[in-house]
Parts: C-alpha cells; sequence; structure tokens
C-alpha cells in the first residue's frame, strides 16, 4: 500500500529551487533510502513531508504530497501531520532536558499526564531505538551526559514516543562511529514491521545496507529510483552509477 | 621581530588605558561617596521621616516612594514588555508593519527620560487625570522601561538555539507549546538579567517623576497610589540645589542609600545570569 505519494513536487526557497518536479511512492513499511551528493535536495524532501520547511519565511510549494491519499497541504491538520510524520535530524539535538523529559515531551504535548503511562512510553520507545539498556537507570540524568550515537538513539526513541506511522531520517549517523552507526541500522530494521522510514544518507554503503528501494538525487531532480539491489548492480542512469562507484565530482 | 614586539607593547597599553578610562570613574564615584555617605549612614537616617526642613532626621519616605514606584513600574513594565518580546520574535512575520515596530522601539530606547517625563505629565497626569501621582509616575517610568525590557528578552529568546524549536515542531508541537516548553525555559534567566536592569535603571532616574509623582517633601507616607511620593533620586536633587545649609552627610548618605539600591538590583541581575549559567548545558 502506498503511504507517501509526491507527484510534481516543487519546492522553491525564495527564488531559488531546490526541488524539481518530484513523483515519488513510499510505500507502507518499506525503508526508502535517499542518496545523492549535498546540495541535490534529499533533506528539503525531508522537511516538505512534514512541512517544517514552512518555518522559513521565504518557502514556497507547487504541487502535490500526500499521506495516506490525503493531500498534506490542505487535508491534513500541520500538528497532526508532524506527529504522524516524525523526524530524526542530522545532528543528534538532545533537548535541555533529563533524558526521561526528552522522550516524555512528545507525548506529554499531546495530552498524556500520568506518570505510568508515560514511563511505559518512555521505556518503549528506547527498547525500539535499542537505548534502554544502556540508559535504564540513569532516565533521570541530563540527556547532554550521553555520548554522540545515544544522544542520536534518543532522538529515534524522542520520534518514535510520538507514535508517528512514518520516520525520516536526514543523514542520522553523519556524526558517529561505526558501531553506533550499525546499532542504529539495527534499529530501523527493527522497526520496519510498524513503519514507514525515509532515510537520507551521504554514505552510499549506508543505503545499500538498510533500505529496499533506493533513490538517487542530483541538483533537485530525481535520477532514479529502484530497487537497491538493481541500482546498485545496474543503474539505469550513467550520473548515478558515476555517483555510487564513486566517479563523482 | 623587534617592531612586532614594540607594536605589541603600544597596543597594549592603548587597550590597558582604554579599560582604566571606563573603570576610573566608577571606582572614583563610589570612593567618594562612601567617604562622605557612610559617616551619615544610621538606623535612624534610614527609618525615620526627615526633620528640620530634611536639614536632619532620615529620608524613609523617600526610600519607600522609591521602592514602591520601582515595583509598581515593574508590575506594568514586565509582563507587557516580555509578551511583546515573545509576539515579536516567535509569532509575528518579517513585515514592514513589524519592521516599523522594530525601528520604533529602538527610537523610544533613545528618547531622554525628560520627555517621557513630559508625556507622562500630559497623559497620565492631566489627560487620563490621575494628578501626580504614583500610579502616574510609575506608568512613566514602565513606558520608559519597556524598551529596554523588550530589547533583552528579545535578545535572549534568540539566544535559544533554533534547532529546539524545531525539534519541539517535529513533534507536533504548537507554536505556544513551543514557547513554553523550549523557547522560555532556556531564555528566562536572560529575560529575568535584562528586566532587573531596566529596573534598576528606572530606580534611579529624576526626569520621569520630576511632573509625574514626586513631592518636595511629605509629612506623612502615601497612603495609595493616587498619593504623590517622596523618592530618592528627586530627594538628592532637592537636598543638593534647592534646599540650603544641608550637612554634607545627609546629601550623600542619601546619594549612597540610592547607589546601594540600584547595586543591590544589579548584583541580584549578574547573580541570576551566573546560577543560570553553570546550569546551562548546551
Amino acid at each position: 500500500m502506498v503511504k507517501i505519494k509526491t507527484s510534481n513536487l516543487n519546492v522553491w526557497f525564495d527564488w531559488e529551487i531546490a526541488l524539481k518536479n518530484i513523483t515519488l511512492d513510499v510505500s507502507e513499511n518499506e525503508i526508502l533510502g535517499i542518496i545523492g551528493p549535498s546540495n541535490s535536495g534529499k533533506t528539503t524532501l525531508l522537511r516538505t513531508l512534514n512541512r517544517l520547511n514552512e518555518l522559513y519565511p521565504g518557502s514556497r510549494v507547487e504541487g502535490k504530497a500526500e499521506l495516506d491519499g490525503k493531500d498534506i497541504f490542505t487535508e491534513v491538520d500541520i500538528l497532526s501531520l508532524r506527529k504522524r510524520v516524525g523526524i530524526v535530524f542530522a545532528l543528534p539535538l538532545p533537548l535541555p532536558l533529563s533524558i526521561f523529559d526528552n522522550i516524555a515531551y512528545g507525548p506529554r504535548l499531546h495530552g498524556i499526564k500520568k506518570n505510568n503511562s508515560l514511563s511505559e512510553i518512555v521505556e518503549k520507545s528506547l527498547k525500539d531505538a535499542a537505548l534502554w539498556d544502556e540508559v535504564k537507570d540513569r532516565l533521570q540524568e541530563s540527556a547532554f551526559k550521553l555520548s554522540g550515537g545515544q544522544q542520536q538513539r534518543l532522538c529515534i526513541a524522542r520520534t518514535l514516543a510520538v507514535e508517528p506511522e512514518v520516520v525520516l531520517y536526514d543523514e542520522p549517523c553523519s556524526g558517529l562511529d561505526p558501531i553506533s552507526t550499525l546499532k542504529i541500522e539495527e534499529a530501523m530494521k527493527k522497526l520496519k514491521s510498524n513503519y514507514t522510514q525515509i532515510l537520507v544518507t551521504n554514505n552510499v554503503k549506508q543505503s545499500a545496507r538498510v533500505s529496499d528501494r533506493t533513490a538517487f538525487f542530483l541538483m533537485g531532480e530525481l535520477i532514479e529510483v529502484g530497487i537497491t539491489a538493481e541500482i546498485y548492480t545496474a543503474p539505469k542512469d550513467k550520473r548515478t552509477d558515476d555517483y555510487i562507484s564513486g566517479r563523482f565530482g | 621581530m623587534r617592531d612586532t614586539r614594540r607594536t605589541e607593547r603600544i597596543a597594549f597599553a592603548l587597550l590597558f588605558l582604554a579599560t582604566i578610562v571606563i573603570v576610573a570613574p566608577v571606582g572614583i564615584i563610589l570612593f567618594i561617596v562612601l567617604w562622605h555617605g557612610l559617616p551619615g549612614l544610621s538606623l535612624e537616617f534610614i527609618f525615620s521621616m526627615p526633620r528640620e526642613g530634611m536639614r536632619a532626621g532620615g529620608i524613609f519616605p523617600a526610600i519607600i516612594g522609591t521602592l514602591v514606584l520601582t515595583i509598581m513600574t515593574a508590575v506594568f513594565s514586565i509582563p507587557v514588555g516580555i509578551l511583546a518580546a515573545i509576539y515579536l520574535n516567535e509569532y509575528a512575520g518579517k513585515n514592514w508593519l513589524t519592521r516599523m515596530v522594530e525601528m520604533a522601539i529602538i527610537n523610544l530606547a533613545g528618547i531622554p527620560s525628560i520627555v517621557y517625563g513630559l508625556f507622562g505629565l500630559g497623559l497620565f497626569v492631566a489627560f487620563l487625570n490621575f494628578g501626580t501621582s504614583i500610579l502616574a509616575g510609575s506608568l512613566t517610568l514602565a513606558i520608559m522601561t519597556l524598551p529596554v525590557i523588550i530589547t533583552a528578552t528579545r535578545e535572549a529568546l534568540n539566544a535559544v538555539p533554533q534547532a529546539f524549536r524545531e525539534v519541539s515542531f517535529s513533534l507536533g508541537a504548537s507554536r505556544w507549546q513551543t514557547v513554553r516548553g523550549v523557547v522560555l525555559k532556556n531564555a528566562i534567566p536572560g529575560i529575568l538579567t535584562g528586566a532587573i536592569l531596566g529596573l534598576s535603571r528606572a530606580a534611579g532616574e529624576t526626569a520621569p517623576i520630576l511632573f509625574t509623582a514626586a513631592a518636595f517633601y511629605l509629612p506623612q507616607l502615601p497612603q495609595s497610589v493616587f498619593d504623590q511620593c517622596m523618592a530618592l533620586p528627586y530627594h538628592i536633587y532637592v537636598l543638593s540645589t534647592q534646599v540650603p545649609n544641608v550637612s554634607p552627610k545627609i546629601q550623600y548618605g542619601t546619594v549612597l542609600v540610592l547607589v546601594l539600591m540600584v547595586f543591590m538590583l544589579n548584583i541580584m541581575a549578574a547573580f541570576i545570569r551566573a546560577k543560570f549559567r553553570k546550569r546551562k548545558t548546551w
């Protein structure tokens, strides 16, 4: 079943175009990897899908993007859209709160007040993000005391805590060591059964490891998208081939 | 080599001199005020009414007047200032109207205090008929303090990383939930320091209360906000220009009390800042 669908999606920042005519489907429970050099519009696509771009005056969208067949710009309330489509940012961004309160921040926004329900959510989210065993005895400590890799898993847990349907990852491992990266990738694979996931990555191999399909973006255009194995072994476009094999720019 | 070292020495000397030029006047003023004022300071001086045409006795009513004016100025200006700053920073779009408001605030901060005094006389004392009163005086001081508080609050809000707001929005928070949950929480120390510094300036102002609140001499303490009051800055002006033969002990003592009150506010601000800086973790 198609979860997210964009058709002829264009995004501008002031007078500069950042995404050109993107038409793309993401199926339920799929992991879609998006690769491409910097400035190719990968992050912009993610930030359009949960309408975070709109925080910047000067951003403009044309075309359609749908979640479960409903237009996200007109038919879905922006606050519930952001709850349903969560995002994990490139840098670990814990809020200046305790580990517990970081994860409880989202559920509290949506009206969950009882301590035992919050505790349950915190535990479940941390387990899903593969962080529970490392932090279960120090939930009241500041989130800044965690290592970078732990902080990023904390951010994943925080995103999961509001029970999204889609999780967007914006280069989630760009500042992390290989072991932390591995832990995050394993968490993503486990989350497949419940979530639709889109992974933007600068690391070509990462998409090969975790994604079902891979899309290649260049200069704001979607060059091609297909089953990951096919993209990596027999890309249709020469530019994809060049990028994957490292012959690019 | 030799040349670089000489330039270095000259630069150092110049920078050091500039620092001395700033610090020295403060030190000298404090020294003179303490030197002449301390002998006059006593419990009786602080807690009794003036006698013999203000040439003896204490300055209790002026202290109370300044306290009441400052507290009421805080009550009027801090909430309005903070709310306005939150609106301008977190809600309002960037358009010609907000730019005009910003320009207005910057210009308000530069208006001479006597102009505020005349404005208060026209609006609060005469037009709104509050008379020369604590109410009119503190409203005038509040309007003078507003730009300081708004500017300080906006700086504190801007110092909260944009990323925190994005995280909050990305979890489905509304604007107000974001402001309350991540922005204000981390901006409050900066806001408080700014507000206190603004107030400490208001506490020492003479011109805005000259026509709106201050009395030359009152035999009793004010009974309501519609009464006039004595106030320390105006009392100092009176003692040094309007009343002949006041002993320097009383003049400097009064100055010392005002300086100490303002100083205490500033120290409080510094204390709050230091305390929260330790807690700041990003």
